[in-house]
């Protein structure tokens, strides 16, 4: 008897779960069966990426390093399936790369950037780095590689994420959304959402409950969902879709001094 | 029916033949109906109607053993004013407190419509004797609460003595009558059965009730649709009978502008229009407020809202 193959439909990734949007809407995109996140389910995981982030935040940087490292080990073992949706399994083997390449910064990126300041007066005085709070992330083509490229270093710092991914490409965002759920990343640490970019991405800019940005993906209309984000002064990041840097770390992190007095 | 004294004119309900009959309320069908009015669709004008509805039917309340005059006071400017950015915004239908702070509530909110509801008779648990807990009521009423909500003695109902828990109500009542309006307390999350919630909602209204509410917030089961559609019917089923017009009160657990929206839908479903005022329904809630707050700043400006905006009490 001919065997029938059990069809994959593709849903958000929010809180850790595969929930259906909840407006119960889909799209067709690269032949396959997508949800259609509303606004609602972008205020959901909003709601949950801030919650998430309490927990990721305190984590150590050993252990974000190891989750990463994680992130990294499931990618590799479903290689052939990121591959089957991504680009070319170039595109796969790098992300896999970049994602390792910031597992290794979890645990150094304090020492790098943060300072013991001289000052004029009888105190330790110290700059450490610390998390944003949750970024929204339009990520950029290619698909896979981009998307990597910017979420890595949005978590790495201890951050938590709420990602829109390509609105022509979503299907790679939600396989690997499937190696998150097993890497032991936190629930709610990323988000995935598929989509109109055009209806979600508003609503994310203006969102004010949101910390930062990362308009590394946006086209056309970048300039306005910046304007959208200056009413709770959002940090806005424009990077590169293909960047490696620590500096890709430091644009979601804040500085925060310490003075504690000596001899006491 | 054992004892109970005779009753001020407009209270009596045939208990007596009734209690043992009062039975069956049909589990299945109401939870159904909970259910389906919960999933009602609300559209944006109708939602702001019922979230700025929600704040003038809200009892702000802070029932901690850590409250402390400042908090209180601090909470009830919260409460005249919800919104300091926002003068559209609604006062609140009442501060509830504990006793010993019903000075402090008092002295913020004279000469604004927001009135003092304190809860009494040995709140939350009501297991304390008979002569503690009416004394507990003359003082507070005494001390000028214009609101009392009393807790039954669930010890008492669940054994079977009935007449103890309709006596205490009327004592009590006895106490409110002309000076406070008095709320019972029917801590539904305890009583176990819709069967015995109608019993406890009959028994209070018999009693002399003004409102009957759900629960005082401090057991593991508080405020649910069912249960409070349960209590909504026996006021509607108390009106149809006799024409006398009983309050509602759910509390406890209601955070969420979206639940506080499901059980006004309940209450215009069941009881109507006449019902979806202050004056006849409350919601006992002090985290609500704040989401209402962002719902109805969500509405005013387009953007979703971060709580770190709002007060945090």
């Amino acid at each position: 008897m001919k065997r029938l193959p059990v069809q994959k439909t593709y849903k958000l990734f929010i809180g850790g779960a595969f929930p259906r949007s909840e407006s119960g809407r889909t799209l067709v995109a690269e032949g396959a069966n997508v949800a259609r996140a509303s606004r609602k389910d972008l205020r959901d995981a909003v709601r949950i990426a801030r919650q998430a982030g309490v927990g990721w935040a305190k984590a150590t940087a050993y252990n974000r390093g190891q989750v990463l490292y994680r992130i990294a080990e499931m990618m590799e073992t479903r290689r052939a399936e990121l591959a089957s949706v991504a680009s070319s399994k170039a595109e796969v083997d790098r992300a896999i790369d970049r994602v390792v390449w910031y597992a290794g910064w979890a645990d150094k990126i304090a020492q790098v950037v943060g300072t013991a300041n001289p000052v004029a007066g009888p105190y330790f005085n110290f700059t450490v780095p610390e998390p944003t709070g949750v970024v929204g992330i339009l990520a950029p083509e290619p698909p896979l590689l981009g998307l990597v490229s910017r979420l890595a270093p949005v978590i790495v710092g201890g951050n938590t994420a709420v990602v829109i991914a390509s609105e022509a490409h979503p299907l790679v965002a939600i396989e690997l959304a499937e190696c998150l759920a097993t890497a032991d990343v936190p629930p709610g640490v990323v988000n995935i959402l598929t989509g109109l970019r055009k209806e979600l991405a508003p609503w994310l800019a203006s969102h004010m409950d949101v910390s930062a940005l990362d308009l590394t993906g946006g086209d056309g209309d970048a300039a306005e969902l910046e304007r959208l984000g200056a009413e709770n002064v959002k940090r806005v990041v424009r990077g590169k879709a293909d960047g490696q840097s620590p500096y890709d770390i430091t644009a979601f992190l804040e500085l925060k001094t310490v003075w504690h007095p000596i001899g006491m | 029916m054992a004892t109970a004294p005779a009753l001020p004119g407009g209270f009596e309900l045939p208990l007596e033949p009734r209690l043992p009959r009062l039975g069956s309320v049909d589990a299945v069908a109401l939870e159904e109906r909970a259910d389906v009015l919960s999933k009602r669709s609300i559209k944006r004008e109708s939602k702001v109607f019922a979230l700025e509805l929600a704040i003038r039917m809200m009892d702000l309340t802070t029932l901690e053993g850590a409250d402390t005059p400042g908090k209180v006071a601090a909470l009830s400017s919260k409460g005249i004013r919800p919104d300091p950015t926002d003068p559209g915004i609604p006062s609140v239908a009442a501060i509830c407190v504990y006793p010993n702070l019903v000075p402090y509530a008092l002295e913020r909110t004279r000469g604004t419509a927001v009135t003092v509801a304190s809860v009494a008779t040995a709140f939350p648990s009501g297991q304390s004797p008979l002569e503690v807990k009416l004394e507990e009521t003359r003082w507070v009423v005494e001390a000028g609460a214009q609101e009392v909500d009393m807790v039954i003695d669930r010890g008492a109902f669940l054994s079977g003595r009935y007449a103890q828990v309709y006596d205490e109500i009327v004592r009590v009542k006895e106490i409110c009558a002309g000076r406070a309006r008095l709320k019972v307390i029917l801590e539904t999350g305890e009583l176990g059965t819709y069967d015995n919630v109608r019993r406890a909602s009959l028994l209070a209204i018999a009693g002399g009730a003004d409102f009957i509410k759900t629960s005082t917030g401090k057991a593991a089961t508080n405020a649910t649709l069912p249960v409070a559609l349960c209590m909504l019917e026996v006021i509607r089923d108390v009106h149809e009978e006799t024409g006398r017009v009983v309050g509602m009160k759910v509390a406890g657990g209601i955070r969420q502008s979206k639940q506080a929206v499901q059980f006004l839908v309940q209450v215009h479903e069941t009881l109507g229009l006449a019902w979806l005022t202050p004056d006849r329904y409350r919601i006992g809630a002090s985290t609500l407020l704040n989401d209402v707050l962002m719902q109805l700043r969500k509405e005013r400006t387009g953007h979703y809202q971060n709580p770190d905006y709002f007060t945090v009490d």
